[in-house]
């Protein structure tokens, strides 16, 4: 099948990028390209490609495909996530934690972040803790990565996410086994390059095919105010406006318990959770200390800036306008190969205008007729969904037109939905039954909108995504579990470096198993990132800014400020945050059969836990600081050099 | 302005660009400063690293 839908010409300008990435790593293989020779060879690394190495690093498949894919099923209030992504990821990070993470790690002579925070505080606990906790959750980011491009490969190749998964995980695992694990600097700069050309271009087509940027954003503004939506009972008022803002009882609203829910989701979790806990990310960290002066980072800044509007910002207002596409745009032609009732689950276990399935009860589902278009050739069936009853059920196609209006299976047809992104993105599940699936929703505009030299292009720039993303995490999960756990615990130098080995192949299989398990419902990817995101940031944030910044932040104020972090967001998502809470399956038996211990209050249980545990880390670092004694003089003097 | 009508939506949108530009702005400005000479520390800092990365 694979073969079908790809011409020989696709499959070799694939395997050409393939060689030409394995080439570049060979080189630097061969050639010691790394950021570390040019250090020692007392040379400088080009600011560009300083920058989209770490770019690459920091935007996967998981910001493009997931995050831009939420953002075409609740709209243009996540930019406020590039907003942060920029002046926090970018700004904030490089002029003023850049410069004292590199001196810092060299004084220190660290080179992890969970060992720069341990050699910081004299701590082998902390070091061993930071380690511990990014070798169990960083699969869970891995996993976001690796379910983004799944999403855009099986889209594309109208293969089997499983297929999918399957091919792409054999590709990383190469790659990764043929050297990308060492973060060659110039191959992370064509993987960023690509990706850069590749959202230029979506973007550019999209607003053409909108009717520009001040046209697009006005009709997606128009298309908002078609209520009601299916997600206007938590709050939604259009793609082009913020979800309705409040908290606890929202009074006069048809839900009132539900009716702020939306706002706090976008801003607590995708929003604040990523955009604030990439300052911690530990494979952003280390990138730091791998240049060799200021000016380096100082450049950097210039070329970082452009390049994660470009990423995000493109896949954010992409997504969001997709719904303009296939609401006016988009039309369907091909063979009704089959015409039947079923149904389509829109989501699960959240509060919103459809009625839970009687036959499962955990999932919202809407009944809908389902057309079976066969629209390649291929004698298999591409799904399309209508509304069965017009009027009933304005969430799904009430407006869709099919031509000829006579029309019997075995027919030609031309459907033109007029749905929203969120509704055109539909993965079959079972017999007559589809299912909404936000992560299909850049990829199923790709497939539809784009010409189909686009779809590879976009191909390539997932892979470049995921790639340069996925070796660094592996990077960071291998010497976290062997450098930082088990060579602290044993002291075994020389065995710690197969623990590293076999670390990385756990992650490996546990990132496949995660993925495979969650092919993509609900918003898995935004929110699989944002747990990783949110717990480094309210258990290492505090003390990595403490430690870094400040002179009198001691190790006990360290150790008490990660372990607070790290329990309150435990706590929260085990108990509080319903679908964190549901999804792990404890609160239940806590409360009985509720989602949250809170979840007969309103608001509460949709609150991320960076919003609870970052501010009490932070608070328990300075106060257990400032009962304790301040560190010796004579360390503090090696971390941060001599006072001028 | 834009044709966002919602000013917090048209806040974003501009806030993304602005603080895109404040970074070329800062790049720029400073494309030449911040020269460090390499010490002691640094060298040694590198020759681990490589150590540790050829180990993997």
């Amino acid at each position: 099948m694979l073969a079908q839908t790809l011409g020989p010409l696709e499959i070799i300008i694939v395997v050409v990028y393939l060689l030409a990435i394995a080439y570049l790593g060979w080189l630097g293989f061969r050639r010691t390209k790394t950021a570390s020779d040019y250090l020692v060879a007392g040379r400088k690394t080009h600011p560009f490609v300083m920058a989209l190495s770490y770019g690459a690093t920091f935007i996967s498949t998981s910001a493009i495909v997931g995050f831009g894919g939420v953002a075409g099923m609740f709209g243009m209030s996540l930019l406020w996530l590039t907003f942060l992504n920029i002046f926090v990821g970018i700004f904030i990070a490089f002029v003023f934690l850049g410069g004292p993470t590199r001196r810092m790690g060299h004084h220190l002579d660290a080179h992890t972040f969970p060992e720069l925070l341990g050699r910081r505080y004299r701590s082998k606990f902390i070091q061993m803790f930071a380690g511990l906790v990014i070798f169990l959750f960083i699969p869970l980011y891995s996993a976001a990565v690796l379910i983004g491009g799944c999403a855009f490969i099986a889209q594309q190749f109208g293969i089997h996410y499983n297929v999918a998964l399957l091919v792409f995980s054999v590709i990383i695992a190469a790659y990764v086994v043929v050297g990308g694990l060492k973060g060659v600097m110039y191959t992370d700069a064509l993987q960023g390059s690509i990706m850069f050309i590749g959202m230029i271009v979506l973007l550019i087509y999209t607003y053409v095919l909108v009717g520009g940027v001040t046209g697009g954003h006005e009709k997606l503004a128009a298309l908002g105010a078609d209520q009601p939506n299916l997600f206007s009972k938590i709050g939604f008022q259009g793609w082009a406006a913020m979800p309705a803002f409040g908290f606890g009882d929202a009074e006069g609203a048809a839900d009132p318990k539900s009716y702020y829910d939306l706002w706090w989701i976008v801003i607590s979790t995708i929003t604040l959770g990523v955009g604030i806990g990439v300052l911690a990310q530990p494979q952003l960290v280390v990138r730091f200390m791998t240049v060799r002066s200021r000016k380096e980072l100082n450049r950097a800044v210039l070329v970082g800036g452009v390049f994660i509007l470009i990423m995000t910002g493109v896949a954010f207002t992409v997504g969001s306008l997709s719904n303009v596409y296939f609401m006016e745009t988009e039309t369907v032609t091909g063979t009704l190969l089959r015409e039947a009732d079923g149904k389509v689950i829109v989501k699960r276990q959240r509060n919103i205008n459809a009625a839970k399935d009687p036959d499962n009860p955990d999932v919202v589902a809407l009944p809908a007729r389902l057309l079976y278009l066969d629209v390649n050739g291929d004698e298999t069936a591409d799904v399309h969904l209508i509304a069965s009853a017009p009027g009933k059920l304005q969430a799904i196609m009430p407006k869709a037109v099919i031509t000829p209006t006579g029309y019997q299976v075995g027919d030609t047809v031309t459907v033109q939905p007029r749905a929203s992104a969120y509704m055109r993105a539909l993965v079959p599940r079972g017999k007559d039954t589809v299912e909404c699936m936000t992560s299909r929703i850049i990829p199923t505009y790709i497939g539809s909108a784009m010409p189909k030299w686009f779809g590879l292009v976009f191909l390539l720039t997932l892979l470049a995504a995921a790639m340069s993303t996925l070796s660094s995490q592996f990077h960071a999960l291998g010497t976290a579990i062997g450098r930082d756990v088990f060579e602290q615990a044993t002291g075994r130098r020389e065995a710690s470096i197969g623990v590293t080995r076999i670390g990385i192949l756990v992650g490996i299989v546990i990132a496949v198993l995660i993925s495979y398990m969650n092919p993509g419902g609900g918003f898995i990817i935004a929110r699989a990132t944002a747990i990783f995101f949110g717990l480094c940031a309210s258990a290492f944030l505090p003390a990595f800014l403490g430690g870094l910044l400040f002179r009198r932040v001691t190790k006990a104020g360290a150790i008490a400020s990660m372990i607070v972090g790290f329990l309150v967001t435990a706590f929260w998502l085990l108990l509080v945050k319903d679908a964190e809470a549901a999804a792990l399956g404890l609160v239940f038996k806590v409360t009985g059969g509720k989602p949250s211990i809170l979840a007969d209050h309103a608001t509460w249980h949709v609150v991320d836990p960076i919003i609870v545990a970052l501010p009490a880390s932070l608070i328990v670092m300075i106060v257990v600081s400032l009962l304790t004694k301040p560190p010796a003089a004579e360390h503090v003097e090696r971390c941060f050099g001599r006072k001028k | 302005m834009l044709g966002i009508e919602d000013k917090y939506v048209l806040a974003a949108y501009l806030l993304c660009i602005g603080s895109a530009a404040l970074c070329v702005i800062y790049g720029a400005i400073n494309w030449n400063r911040g020269e460090e000479p390499v010490e002691p520390d640094d060298v040694r800092w590198a020759e681990e690293e490589k150590k540790v990365e050829e180990e993997l």
